[in-house]
């Protein structure tokens, strides 16, 4: 399924990264790891409120697919958004902040760990309602075509979100309109307690656009360059020829929310997932075989990394509450 | 430095939890994602991993202690090569538990009221939580009826997302406790369907807010088809799930459907608070040959009340209940603010100002009889809901009292409610958007010309 990597940087082919893409891929893998435990411990210290659904385990999925794409692209996604934000290159300390609720934010607190937005980075949220981002990330394709830009949506979805209608309505509307998005399903496996075996009929989920003409394909979502591989096929279909789906297969370490006990799985089943697919680990193993990064070099973004993570949290707690007189602001906006 | 491990909150509703047991000791070697202790919350049990690595150096609560806040230091991880003395470490257990008797939420029992004529009668009662009491009522009616059945998102194996339906996949299986997928337009029509043919489903969405995606079918073919088909067919099922806001879970998921749903004919719509009524509502819903929406509420699930014993136990859908007989104002709530109207009737009496409080329970039907004839008494009214203002039930009791209590009324109808704004996340903003005992303590103070 994934492909060999590439051995060492070759220009000819500007499809394969060069080493310092290569060990950028780790850094940013590894800000999205150390961040969400970050975020996992602010939780627990009471600091963040609600759900707040971390994306530990999958952060190749997005590190792979923001590669192959321009900053003028768009991202939208579910709930699970921590991941897609930083891969954005959103601020790591407006994202802390919105998780405290603080007016440091990206939502000036409003929102929270679910419902984030950066128009500046072209991130559509964060939303809450299982599915709804589909149809809206099938709409930015439609604004993209209309202006007769060659733009392109990643509109992210769970396994469990897969199985909504609207999913479908979406897909016809794409192929019938060959709207540039790429519906990227991030199978971890799991929709809250509900294994895949028992929520859907067919568990292939990269064909459910056969029925549309949509190609899709399964992607091995636990490493890097397999997901990048893929997603440049993707991309270069859709601005050209319309909607592609990219079943990415990956897995979620934590519970699904910070209060779910996870007792739907086993452990082993959880263990064997980090110790022998983490995809962090993995690329770290690439790198230092193929000789792009030694150990002191690994070590160094660990602690950059770390001190981001730490630099967040402080940020995300020193920021003040939204004062009272953003209760009513934003409901509409005037009308010229 | 030595690092403090603190209680973990658990969830969006946890203040404080048990340490069931410690899987490391004191001693032992922890490496970050290893499990450090359990830790029983009141809807599981979660295990906690350390961020940390180094030695556990003390165990500050031993496991078995129940009542530890949110934020206490359970242990303390040393660092390599460093050593904690005893003396640095931190407060002795008994410090952080909380006061062993915290008063369950609705402390304030409904007493001065007395019974209204068909209220049933309670006869033997044990005292458990509303979680308990929709459960118990849902497994006696599954006993009594082959053709009830529960379908919905982690309703089965996962016992249910707030733990509303556990023991249910055991006692009754799979076939009639059925996981759904996440297809809230899809099951809530399959069920509908399902009644068209005699079965009895209870629909429960995973929270209100989800019912959105169903909508259509729940109005348009649940709540319409018997007068379509000229009485030929109905559906009798029941809609049910935590309704309005929990906590900081924000705009999306903290919405309150009262007025929403009870806005339409062919629907029945009850928002019970004490748990007894929970037992007693659920099961005349699943008994009522129309479909009934039940509009619970997340922070209601852990608190606890006298519920009836008997299998026979059934409130009437329609009737509201007075909890607390006054003479000065009359306040109406359901739901969550039942409990907040009882404290600010606690707090007015402190003032002199004698308060009827009544728990509507059933918005649709509205039980007219027993708030105009309160009204008619006290000459003044406060609604209370969490919801949005504009349309809202309150907007509906206003109208009511222009229409049969005018005469009788000494003061402008009051209505205290959610803010008129989507739900903020931040905790500042939340608290203040959301209606308070406070409000409806100046309401009444205002139809009093107390302020
Ligand atoms: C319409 C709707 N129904 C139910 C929920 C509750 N819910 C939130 S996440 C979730 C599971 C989704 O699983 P999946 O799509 O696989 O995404 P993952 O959480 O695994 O990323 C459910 C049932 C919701 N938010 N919206
Ligand atoms: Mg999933």
């Amino acid at each position: 399924m994934a492909p060999t990597p590439p051995k060492k940087k070759s220009r000819a082919d500007e499809n394969v990264p060069e080493a310092a893409d290569l060990i950028k891929y780790y850094r940013d893998m590894l800000l999205i790891r150390r961040f969400e435990e970050k975020a996992g411990q602010m939780y627990g210290m009471g600091l963040i409120g609600g759900f707040c659904h971390l994306y530990i385990g999958q952060e190749a999925v997005v590190v792979g697919m923001q590669s192959t794409i321009t900053p003028k692209d768009a991202v939208i996604t579910s709930y699970r958004d921590h991941g897609h934000m930083l891969a954005c290159g959103m601020e790591p300390g407006g994202v802390m902040a919105e998780l405290t609720g603080r007016i440091g934010g990206y939502s000036k607190g409003k929102g929270g760990s679910m419902h984030m937005f950066s128009k500046e980075k072209n991130f559509y949220g964060g939303h809450g309602i299982v599915g709804a981002q589909v149809p809206l990330g099938t709409g930015i394709a439609f604004a993209s075509k209309y202006r007769g830009e060659t733009n392109v949506s990643l509109t992210y979805m769970g396994d469990g979100a897969v199985n909504q209608g609207q999913v479908y309505e979406s897909f016809n509307m794409a192929q019938l309109w060959k709207l540039p998005v790429i519906f990227i399903i991030e199978n971890n496996r799991y929709g809250m307690g509900t294994a895949i075996e028992r929520a859907s009929s067919t568990t292939d989920f990269y064909h459910r656009g056969a029925a549309h003409g949509i190609p899709g394909e399964a992607v091995d979502g636990m490493n890097v360059l397999s997901v990048r591989a893929a997603g440049l096929r993707a991309v270069e279909h859709a601005r050209t020829k319309g909607p592609y789906i990219l079943e990415m297969q990956t897995y979620r370490y934590r519970g699904h929310s910070m209060s779910d006990p996870a007792k739907y799985r086993q452990k082993e089943e959880v263990e064997k997932m980090r110790t022998q697919h983490d995809p962090i680990d993995s690329h770290a193993k690439f790198l230092l075989d193929g000789g792009f990064a030694d150990e002191a070099a690994l070590k160094a973004i660990d602690r950059e990394v770390k001190d981001i993570a730490t630099k967040a949290a402080e940020f995300a707690q020193n920021s003040p509450e939204p004062p009272v007189s953003e209760l009513y602001t934003d409901v509409l906006v005037e009308a010229r | 430095m030595p690092i403090n491990v603190l209680m973990p909150a658990l969830s969006p509703t946890m203040t404080e939890g048990k340490i069931a047991r410690w899987l490391k000791a004191e001693g032992d070697a922890v490496k970050s994602g290893q499990v450090l202790c359990e830790i029983e919350t009141d809807k599981a049990t979660m295990e906690v991993e350390a961020v940390d690595e180094g030695t556990l150096a003390r165990i500050l609560v031993p496991g078995g202690t129940e009542g530890v806040k949110v934020n206490a230091v359970i242990a303390v991880i040393a660092a390599e090569g460093e050593s904690v003395s005893a003396s640095a470490a931190a407060p002795a257990a008994a410090a952080v538990v909380a006061a062993a008797a915290a008063p369950a939420a609705p402390a304030i029992v409904a007493s001065a009221a007395a019974p209204a004529a068909d209220e049933p009668d309670m006869g033997e009662t044990k005292t458990m939580t509303v979680r308990e009491a929709l459960r118990d009522g849902m497994a006696e009616e599954m006993r009594r009826d082959e053709n009830v059945y529960l379908m919905g998102e982690e309703v089965a194996e996962y016992q249910g997302a707030y733990k509303v339906s556990q023991g249910l996949l055991q006692e009754f299986g799979a076939r009639r406790v059925v996981d759904t997928p996440i297809t809230e337009q899809g099951f809530a029509g399959l069920a509908v369907g399902a009644g068209f043919m005699g079965l009895r489903p209870i629909v429960e969405f995973m929270t209100w807010n989800f019912s959105m995606q169903a909508i259509d079918q729940i109005i348009n073919s649940a709540a319409k088809t018997l007068y379509m088909s000229g009485g030929q067919m109905g559906c009798p099922i029941v809609f049910r799930g935590p309704n309005g806001a929990a906590s900081r879970v924000a705009a999306q998921h903290s919405q309150c459907y009262a007025s929403w749903y009870a806005h339409c004919p062919g629907l029945k719509v009850v928002s019970p608070w004490s748990a007894a009524d929970h037992k007693g509502l659920i099961k005349a819903a699943i008994r009522d040959p129309n479909p009934v929406l039940i509009l619970e509420n997340e922070i209601l699930y852990g608190t606890s009340g006298a519920v009836p014993v008997s299998a026979d136990y059934v409130v009437p859908i329609g009737k509201a209940k007075i909890v607390r007989a006054g003479k000065d104002v009359t306040i109406t709530a359901f739901s969550i603010m039942v409990g907040k109207a009882l404290q600010a009737a606690e707090e007015l009496a402190k003032i002199g100002i004698d308060a009827e409080v009544i728990d509507l329970r059933s918005i649709r039907p509205l039980d007219i009889d027993t708030i105009v004839a309160s009204v008619k008494k006290t000459n003044r009214l406060v609604s209370c809901e969490e919801g949005w203002p504009f349309a809202g039930i309150g907007s509906e009791l206003g109208m009511l009292m222009m229409e049969q209590c005018f005469d009788w009324l000494d003061a402008p109808v009051k209505r205290v409610h959610g803010l008129d704004i989507p739900l903020p996340y931040a905790a500042n903003l939340e608290k203040l958007a959301l209606p308070q005992a406070d409000h409806i303590v100046s309401a009444a103070k205002a139809v009093l010309y107390k302020n």
